[in-house]
């Protein structure tokens, strides 16, 4: 396995308590693996993350548990100096918003030849060259010319293509992408969603998606990991899950979005509101939205129940679930 | 169709480009709206699609008045709206209230839920007599769901959703005919839309309303919408019946749109054509001649340079399930969207359960 994450715990502390963003997590991807991590805004998928690059803000974040093996290295236990030469060489990120993650007073070229600079040692003028090498690669038209312009003058999608140039730049074995599309339009984003996966194929890279968007999902993941409250809820092979989900969250999901070729009949919605992580309910997290709980939901937290070999669900009753 | 409640006709927007700071000139305008027509029948919702900069979010704002069109009339029930002024502008703008994206930034953060729901009453004094307006305030809330006694609440202290609804109520509070909604469920979580779009359409039929549903997401419109009109560079492309534009697209952006959402099932992986879009939308400021999408459009030939295609039901359709307006030289139908399959019919019997109003404590 190329990474693993296993039982993880990160929390907050704020002047109004502690924040437990993520508890308990556990996932892992391959080479040439895409595991796309689903989850709704709060639901520790963006945290966990950033606990895997390791540019968590501590304080106020504190790990509180856990391991993250990259090619079998717990990365937690590295000192900063070790950890910042496998950040950016061997795992990069691609954020949401290029605007704001590019530097506006930089042009691409220098921010792309950066990172030879600093990483490999290459001159100004080498790394100018790779640059340009790089820009060609996500297809940005007129590269030669374009690497001298600033992030401004770029469009949305051409932003998202630098942001995948430098996160290439390296060859990293693991890409993270958070939510890499949400703020393009649908042929942008289609557009971007090909470009990362042909690359990912090209390089046999890891990739680990993070987004809320079930379509995206089921278009470019191989497996797929669903997080509510801090946790891993469902956890399975792509292709299952949207056939047949073993946890009502994942169910709820599915059944709440309206879809391009059917119409009319009202969504389906899950009642409620997700909760709050200075306040998680007891039991399981989700008791209190779940259409299926019980008593038992209320007092015990499900464990990853093993629905097949590479499947689990952390609910009771997985079982009605499937069959239901 | 029924008779219209909404008519607009020829609407244009430009905003001027200007050059020196003392003695202004104008060098050029932004044709954010250029031409767009359609009409909204009463109970009917419209939805209307389209990328970032196509000019839907102006044509809202010019549809409650809070931008003047540089030409064209916006008629409701007959009157031409943009020639008002005063007193009868006023009273128009009564009926036609807006939903906005943001709840977060559209709700004013200093004044309570009751202040902010109730202010269209101190706006439009002859709505509501004066004693009666905080029942009035409390009934709306039970309305969108909320519970009745958060009145004196700050904005801070509901979720998304909840402010969304808080949104809605103000929306309704003088009781308009038509709303227009402007992305309203994007800013949302998932499982919470589904709640916001639910409540929508409950009121609609509750309150008789005529909506006007902007927004940029393909799936969420055809779950709302009567009709769907799909825009791009300021103009309409495409218009009609929602089977009509998502079972039958004519125009080759509507097409590439369509194919481009992402569907959820990933089945529909390996068996989906995709036409995947070169390049970005050109700037506004100096669009293409002729057909606006010819740069980006794999059928564009010469013709499309030179003459602007009309928007009008192209004659090969003109009997026929795609006969709709279509504004291309070279219209023809083609599937994008994957029939229904049986397996998703089967979602279905979960839709009885729906609408549960976000009362959290």
């Amino acid at each position: 396995m190329l990474l693993e994450v296993r039982d993880l715990y990160v929390e907050f502390r704020t002047r109004d308590g502690v924040a437990k963003a993520v508890n308990g997590v556990g996932y892992g991807v391959d080479a040439g693996e895409t595991l796309a991590v689903l989850g709704e805004s709060g639901s520790g998928k963006s945290v966990t993350a950033q606990t895997i690059m390791g540019i968590l803000d501590v304080p106020p974040g504190r790990i509180t548990g856990g391991e993250v093996l990259f090619q079998g290295k717990d990365l937690l236990t590295l000192k900063e100096e070790e950890r910042r030469k496998v950040r950016g060489a061997q795992m990069a990120m691609i954020f949401q918003d290029a605007l704001s993650s590019l530097n506006p007073v930089l042009s691409v070229g220098d921010q792309l030849g950066e990172m030879f600079v600093v990483h490999r040692g290459l001159s100004r003028k080498d790394a100018r060259a790779r640059a340009i090498e790089l820009m060609d690669r996500v297809r940005i038209p007129g590269a030669g010319q374009r690497v001298r312009d600033y992030p401004h003058q770029f469009s949305g999608g051409m932003r998202q293509r630098i942001m995948i140039a430098m996160a290439l730049a390296l060859e990293p074995a693991l890409i993270i992408a958070d939510e890499p599309t949400t703020a393009l339009d649908v042929t942008v984003q289609a557009q971007v969603m090909d470009l990362l996966a042909e690359l990912q194929r090209e390089y046999d890279m890891g990739l680990i998606l993070i987004t809320h968007d079930l379509g995206v999902v089921a278009d470019v993941a191989d497996r797929i990991a669903v997080m509510y409250a801090g946790r891993i809820v469902e956890s399975a092979p792509v292709h299952d899950v949207y056939k047949a989900p073993a946890h009502p969250y994942t169910r709820g999901l599915l059944d709440s979005i309206p879809r391009l070729d059917q119409k009319g009949r009202e969504l389906y919605a899950i009642k409620g509101l997700p909760p709050n992580l200075m306040d998680i309910p007891p039991g399981c997290a989700f008791h209190p939205r779940c259409p299926m709980a019980q008593d038992v939901c209320r007092t015990d937290e499900p464990p990853l129940y093993e629905v097949s070999e590479d499947r689990g669900s952390a609910c009771h009753f997985w079982r009605e679930c499937l069959h239901g | 169709m029924a008779e219209p409640i909404l008519e607009v006709s020829g609407l244009v927007k430009h905003y001027p480009l200007t050059r020196g700071i003392l003695f202004k000139k104008q060098i050029g305008a932004v044709r954010a709206v250029d031409g767009v027509d359609f009409d909204l029948a009463r109970g009917e919702t419209l939805g209307i699609v389209g990328e970032s900069g196509c000019g839907k979010s102006t044509v809202a704002k010019m549809l409650v008045n809070l931008e003047r069109p540089t030409a064209g009339s916006i008629r409701y029930q007959g009157e031409d709206i943009t020639k008002l002024s005063g007193r009868a502008l006023k009273t128009v703008r009564r009926n036609i209230q807006m939903v906005f994206q943001d709840p977060y930034t559209s709700l004013n953060p200093r004044m309570t839920v009751g202040d902010i729901i109730g202010e269209p009453y101190d706006i439009h004094p002859e709505a509501a007599p004066k004693g009666d307006r905080r029942r009035r305030v409390q009934d709306l809330l039970d309305v969108v769901g909320l519970n009745p006694e958060y009145v004196n609440r700050y904005p801070h202290q509901f979720s998304g959703g909840q402010r969304q609804r808080i949104g809605i109520a103000r929306g309704l509070a003088l009781r308009p005919e038509v709303i227009v909604a402007d992305e309203p469920v994007s800013a949302l979580d998932v499982s919470v839309q589904a709640q916001v779009i639910n409540l929508m359409e409950r009121l609609q039929d509750e309150f008789d309303l005529s909506y006007i549903f902007i927004a940029h997401d393909l799936s969420i419109v055809r779950h709302i919408s009567d009709r769907v009109g799909v825009m791009y560079l300021g103009r309409i492309v495409e218009i009609g019946r929602d089977a009509e534009i998502y079972d039958h697209p004519t125009h080759p952006y509507t097409q590439a749109l369509l194919s481009a959402v992402p569907v959820p099932d990933p089945e529909a992986r390996e068996h989906r054509e995709r036409i995947i879009l070169a390049g970005d939308v050109p700037s506004p400021a100096n669009p293409p001649s002729g057909c606006r999408f010819r740069t980006r459009c794999w059928k564009a030939r010469e013709r499309c340079e030179l003459e602007m295609p009309p928007l009008a039901v192209p004659a090969v359709f003109a009997a026929g399930p795609a006969a709709h307006d279509s504004a291309c030289h070279f219209a023809e139908a083609k599937q994008v969207v994957p029939a229904e399959t049986a397996e998703n019919a089967g979602t279905a019997e979960n839709a009885g359960t729906a609408e549960n109003a976000g009362t959290a404590e």
